[in-house]
């Protein structure tokens, strides 16, 4: 449902707190584990959860969800059972809005329409499509559009403004601005001029922009929320996972005190 | 110089409303590619559509190809295999015959020419067998230009000899860990550092596949195989001949030998693809026997992989064929009934490898052994008045020691 997403942002424009999106793969590193890492998440108040869904060939990921996805892979995570996932966390999380962040080929494999609906039907609000850019998105979109399910497209800092209109045609829910050009993953620093780009495609596009690839820290969380209206963190939480292989409650007492560091509780 | 690679008159036929605007070849191709790619795919597509048109550049890479590849290569008649199959006459393409050893460069000197055109310093490269790598190394050693190239873990293994050519040429090799280790891991690799480097550096994708409009350049680049062939037959024979033959990985080798005859239906064009150990999933790179319609690095393309999406393992002893992936240009004139495609197996490979060389003294590269083994067997069909022509892609320099291991197990 697209109105999630809306709720969200809205609900972050009142109280002046940026949305925290926080990325986890989907079944990393099993099901169980991966749902009550969820669960963690949705406990410290996370604004949107954005699900990765593990790909055999993740070729815009850096090393730490390249890895994420192949434990998820080898745990034996499907289509399916990211769909089940979804409707379990529906159970405890009636409101949060959720994404699915994916490759192209998994949901053309299983067929758009028949893809998008078993999403809707599971309670997913929205599909980020990594390689799909919106010269190639029209079919998908459209799919979307007949189940109510967001479509976020990324803006890139390769992205020349001429290409705005387009991807506002084409987005729902919020656009996603890479901050930089490379593979998913933690830096030490952000690029200086976050604010200017989040201004400028503000200006084009109607829709709340959040900012993601290399966010990290408290303070780097701080920085960007205060010129975008969410903040997207991925690599720094699936590393709480990485980190403690084998050994699921530390995952999830690193994983709390991550999102705690990060909304600055 | 006389002879433009590319006379503008060429360049209108019906054949070149593919790809169209979009990018596609009927339903395949495209550009499905992340939002920080885009707008540099559309520069490069750009950039290369003045050069096709531009006498200055064509000249320049008709130099190198003449000096530093040593184009044209002979269309050799292989006179000695010919009476032992006694069937139709066997002529070979000498591709091997190229500098850095396979047609690969071709591609490398034309996309290294358009990067330094586009300012572009660095140049980034995916390498299967190696083949690729080294044409692409060789040509930023003469060009001057800062090199990466990319290269599976197991391929380094099984292309050790390339790997140290090389690094003498000044290139960085960098192994990739990841997934089998071999070429698809290669590509992820390097569009990661294309992802992240893309304002001063210019991938040297190597084979006729990936987004739009890499299928195009190459194909463009490799054209020259079949305007050769197509005159030195002319030439030699007085006619056209009955069947031209060509491995399959990625199919650069054999769109650019193949797209001189597209529009002469009496001459049979036949892809052959890495019939691996057998049909069974993971133990080969037949695309067209066991893969699907979707989605992968770039292109939509027949696949192998899984119900979920998932990209299947593959398999062949010639690395240059072990991809999961083919070009989108062969999966559209394979639609139309134009090029046909059959698969050789390793076996089969080895086995024209090892003919080849005692029957007519040349070491043919594992890859050009699978279109090779097809040759074999089409030739004892066809009458003695027929002609069939072999690509004979690279040479097997490289594949000396593999082969001896590989056979030594069989």
């Amino acid at each position: 449902m697209t109105q999630r997403i809306q709720d969200t942002f809205t609900h972050s424009r009142t109280t002046g707190e940026p949305c925290f999106i926080a990325y986890l793969c989907a079944g990393d590193p099993d099901f169980d584990t991966s749902l009550e890492l969820c669960r963690i998440l949705v406990e410290e108040g996370v604004g949107l959860l954005e699900l990765g869904i593990p790909f055999s060939d993740p070729l815009a990921d850096g090393l730490t969800n390249q890895l994420a996805a192949q434990r998820a892979l080898a745990n034996g995570m499907t289509a399916d059972r990211s769909f089940q996932l979804v409707r379990e966390i529906r159970k405890f999380a009636p409101d949060l809005p959720i994404i699915f962040y994916t490759y192209y080929n998994l949901v053309f494999a299983r067929g758009e329409k028949e893809y998008v609906r078993l999403a809707a039907e599971a309670g997913l609000d929205g599909l980020l499509t990594l390689d799909l850019p919106p010269e190639e998105a029209d079919s998908l979109v459209a799919a979307c559009q007949e189940q109510d399910l967001a479509n976020v497209f990324i803006v890139a800092p390769t992205t020349p403004p001429e290409r705005y209109a387009l991807i506002g045609k084409k987005a729902s829910g919020f656009i996603y601005y890479v901050s930089r050009e490379g593979v998913t993953g933690e830096r030490k620093d952000l690029p200086t001029n976050i604010a200017e780009s989040v201004q400028n495609i503000r200006q084009a596009i109607d829709l709340p922009v959040a900012v993601g690839f290399g966010i990290s820290t408290r303070p780097q969380f701080e920085q960007v929320g205060q010129v975008a209206d969410g903040v997207v963190v991925g690599s720094a939480l699936v590393n709480c996972i990485a980190r403690n292989e084998g050994q699921p409650e530390k995952m999830k007492e690193a994983l709390r005190a991550k999102a705690r560091e990060l909304l600055g509780k | 110089m006389s002879s433009l690679l590319f006379p503008s008159s060429e360049t209108d036929g019906p054949r070149f409303q593919h790809p169209d605007v979009t990018g596609r070849f009927g339903p395949y191709g495209g550009m499905f590619v992340p939002e920080t790619l885009v707008t540099p795919l559309l520069d490069l597509e750009k950039a290369y559509r003045e050069v096709r048109e531009d006498p200055a550049f064509q000249d320049e890479l008709a130099l190198l190809l003449k000096e530093y590849a040593g184009r044209p290569t002979e269309l050799y008649f292989a006179e000695r295999l010919t009476k032992q199959l006694g069937g139709a006459k066997v002529y070979f393409k000498r591709e091997d015959l190229l500098h850095t050893g396979a047609h690969k460069i071709n591609n490398a000197l034309g996309q290294a020419l358009l990067a330094k055109r586009m300012g572009k310093k660095r140049i980034i490269a995916e390498t299967g067998a190696g083949q690729h790598g080294i044409a692409t190394a060789s040509v930023c050693a003469k060009l001057g230009l800062e090199c990466v190239i990319y290269m599976g873990a197991e391929d380094m293994r099984r292309q050790s000899l390339n790997v140290y050519r090389m690094r003498l040429c000044g290139a960085e090799v960098k192994g990739v860990e990841s997934g089998q280790k071999t070429l698809k891991e290669a590509i992820n690799e390097a569009m990661r550092d294309w992802v992240t480097n893309v304002r001063s550096t210019h991938y040297i994708l190597g084979s006729a596949l990936g987004s739009h409009p890499y299928p195009m350049i190459v194909r463009d680049f490799h054209r020259v195989i079949g305007r050769e062939t197509r005159a030195q037959i002319l030439e030699k024979e007085g006619r056209l001949p009955d069947e031209l033959v060509a491995c399959v990985g990625g199919g650069s080798n054999a769109i650019g030998f193949f797209f001189a005859f597209l529009d002469d239906p009496q001459v049979r064009l036949t892809g052959v693809e890495a019939g691996g150990r057998g049909i069974e999933k993971g133990e080969h790179a037949a695309r067209f026997e066991g893969g699907k319609l979707g989605i992968l690095q770039g292109c939509k393309t027949y696949i192998l992989q899984n119900e979920e999406g998932q990209i299947d393992l593959t398999h062949s002893v010639s690395a240059g064929l072990d991809y999961a992936a083919v070009g989108p240009e062969h999966a559209f004139y394979r639609d139309q009934n134009r090029i046909h495609f059959a698969s050789a197996s390793d076996e089969k490979a080895l086995h024209a490898f090892r003919e080849c060389a005692r029957v007519e003294g040349i070491i043919p590269a594992l890859e050009s052994s699978h279109g090779f083994a097809y040759a074999i067997e089409r030739a004892k069909e066809l009458s003695s008045d027929k002609i069939l022509i072999v690509n004979m892609s690279g040479r097997g320099d490289k594949d000396v020691q593999e082969a001896a291991r590989v056979m030594g197990e069989l």
